[in-house]
């Protein structure tokens, strides 16, 4: 009978440093952890846990300080970007992001967000757009589709009344200010995996004061979208990515060079 | 040190950034501008952050931020900024790390003008922002208090992890006056145990003002309020006029102070026994002050640039001990000495009436005073 030879075994996958440990607050099958692991695993990757100061805002991810193994501030609804700002003003040695849901960062941090991309603040933003205002309960958030039904568009979001939908990443990205700005999803594999690579390619654009960055990442929300995790996943594929296609919106030409 | 004239907004710039100031956020608004303008230039030329924020909002955000990291950090606005700011000081607040802000308060409600005013008293000393937090609030009366106050307020601030205001009317901020500057400190390098720096594992600092759980919570609420005791026991500044022999006293900080003391003089002048009560802190109330002043004296006048809003604080700790009177101006006028001067000789004269609030009587009596 064959048996483990551990000693000379390989690791090839294991937990993040960056991450603790512990269970989330998350519901089953809500991204929220997959985006929280691919931050962690690029912040380990590039060896920033010492240098890193994290901006939590208000939404599901308001205890994202619980999980990430370094320095955290929270900031009120929507004013993560100014005060990443202030940090970042102070400690320019640091990396500095925020991490902000779609009701949190282009609803009531529209005003926030625009001003810190515009500047071309040297902070990353990691921003998830589940259509939804999760953390409250699933109303509608400027994100939500055309005819989504949320418990405050309980007939479906009727444009006429209610307007469009906000696009973030093409908003920011007509910034110069912008260095880089790009969508991805977590739907599937190969999405979390170009995911990744775009976290780590906006880390990299601070750590050479390129200017303002964020990703994007079209995520699901199970509980409030009355789904299955699996359905939820299928529904992000087939509603939301046709509406907010994946793509590079803004990329600095300096990390066009970048091979990781 | 020589004396220079200096523009008030400018002045307290200065004294900021001769404090060790670490970083200048701000946003313009009459009658504080110059503040930013001056900021714009100075903080650069010596090497440390200075930005124009896209609002208030952003304004106040970027100093929680930087507050949060040990920096001396401050901004300053006026009136219809300090509304916008609220929600960040309350969040300052609950999260415990110092800052300082600089109010150069206008008329209002709303837009209202831009002329000097002591309207922010309420939003200010009884707290706009939502939840249990107290600031602390200094109200100087010249360019030179001004500058010493916010000199020392960081100091204040970091002592006790809390929010130093620094409130001085729009005259203050706009007018000229000779005034001494104070000798420049070295920035602080260390960074407080506290602060955010970039730590991991057992290094690793959070900090926010979310306890969800009530216990929590109200274990936090109980420290501040502890911390306040301290505050309201070791904080309390004020400056006393005439008080010897006094049966009148008129209580009156800022502006109005400054005014009403000119007014206690040309009384005196004539023969009136009347002194003066100037506040500076005006949270921490001097509480204990108004008592033993209003055991002392027949009468107390109250005269501010709003319509009585110390005035409330001032009857809650005379407590019935003495007939309490009240002549306030609005909407950014300053009052003349000589009106306060004739409210004196109406009280000395014993022409008061007994009945009713103090402002209601005041506002009958407005009726032939603004026509």
């Amino acid at each position: 009978m064959a048996t483990l030879d551990i000693k000379n075994m390989k690791v090839v996958y294991e937990h993040p440093k960056a991450l603790i440990n512990m269970n989330s607050h998350y519901c089953p099958g809500c991204t929220h952890g997959t985006a929280h692991r691919l931050v962690a695993e690029v912040i380990d990757e590039m060896g920033l846990s010492d240098t890193t100061i994290g901006v939590a805002s208000v939404g599901c991810s308001v205890f994202t300080y619980n999980y990430f193994d370094f320095d955290f501030v929270e900031a009120p609804h929507g004013r993560a970007p100014a005060m990443a700002t202030g940090v970042k003003r102070v400690r320019p040695d640091r990396i500095v992001f925020t991490y902000q849901g779609d009701g949190d960062m282009i609803s009531i941090g529209t005003g926030e967000i625009i001003a810190a991309a515009g500047r071309g603040e040297n902070i990353t933003v990691i921003f998830i757009n589940n259509a939804n205002y999760g953390m409250t309960g699933g109303q509608m958030a400027p994100t939500s589709l055309p005819g989504m039904i949320t418990t405050s568009s309980p007939h479906g979001r009727d444009v006429e009344k209610m307007g469009y939908p906000i696009r973030a990443s093409e908003l920011l990205a007509t910034l110069d200010g912008a260095s880089y700005i790009v969508r991805r999803s977590l739907h599937n594999a190969k999405n979390i995996r170009m995911a990744k690579k775009a976290i780590r390619m906006a880390f990299e654009s601070q750590v050479r004061g390129l200017g303002f960055s964020m990703v994007e990442l079209l995520s699901t929300c199970p509980t409030n979208w009355h789904l299955s995790p699996i359905d939820a996943s299928n529904w992000l594929e087939e509603k939301m990515v046709p509406y907010y296609p994946i793509g590079n919106y803004k990329v600095h030409p300096v990390l066009n060079e970048i091979k990781i | 040190m020589t004396r220079e004239f200096w523009k008030g907004n400018d002045a307290f710039a200065e004294a900021a950034v001769r404090a060790g100031l670490q970083a200048y956020f701000g946003y313009p608004i009459t009658p504080q501008t110059e503040a930013l303008e001056y900021m714009s230039h100075r903080m650069p030329e010596l090497g440390r952050p200075f930005l124009q924020a896209e609002s208030e909002l952003g304004a106040i955000n970027m100093v929680y931020g930087a507050a949060c990291t040990g920096a001396r950090v401050m901004t300053s606005t006026s009136s219809p900024g300090t509304s916008l700011m609220m929600e960040g000081l309350s969040y300052i607040a609950g999260t415990e790390v110092p800052m300082v802000l600089v109010d150069v308060v206008r008329g209002g409600p709303g837009l209202g003008n831009i002329a000097p005013s002591q309207q922010d008293y309420n939003q200010m000393v009884h707290g706009g922002g939502h939840g249990d937090y107290h600031p602390i609030v200094l109200a100087p009366a010249s360019v030179q208090e001004t500058v010493d106050i916010v000199y020392n307020m960081f100091d204040i601030a970091e002592k006790y992890l809390t929010i130093g205001v620094v409130m001085i009317d729009g005259s203050i901020g706009q007018m000229m006056e000779p005034a001494e500057m104070p000798p420049m400190l070295e920035v602080r390098k260390e960074i407080p145990d506290w602060a955010v720096r970039g730590g991991k594992g057992k290094d690793r600092r959070v900090l926010t003002s979310i306890y969800l759980a009530p216990e929590d919570m109200e274990k936090t609420n109980l420290r501040m309020m502890k911390r306040w005791q301290q505050i309201e026991k070791n904080e309390i500044r004020y400056k006393e006029y005439f008080m010897d022999g006094a049966e009148i006293a008129v209580i009156g900080y800022g502006s109005a102070g400054r005014v009403a003391l000119s007014a206690v003089r040309a009384a005196r002048g004539r023969g009136v026994p009347v002194g003066l009560v100037r506040p500076i802190s005006l949270s921490p109330f001097p509480k204990q002050l108004v008592r033993e002043v209003a055991e002392q004296v027949d009468s107390i006048l109250v005269v501010e640039m709003n319509s009585g809003m110390m005035l409330e604080d001032v009857l809650s700790s005379v407590q019935g001990r003495t007939h309490v009177e009240f002549y306030g101006r609005m909407g950014g006028i300053i009052p003349f000495p000589n009106e306060i001067l004739k409210e004196i000789e109406r009280i000395s004269e014993g022409t008061q009436k007994d009945a009713g609030h103090p402002r209601d009587l005041w506002l009958e009596r407005m009726d032939s005073i603004v026509q």
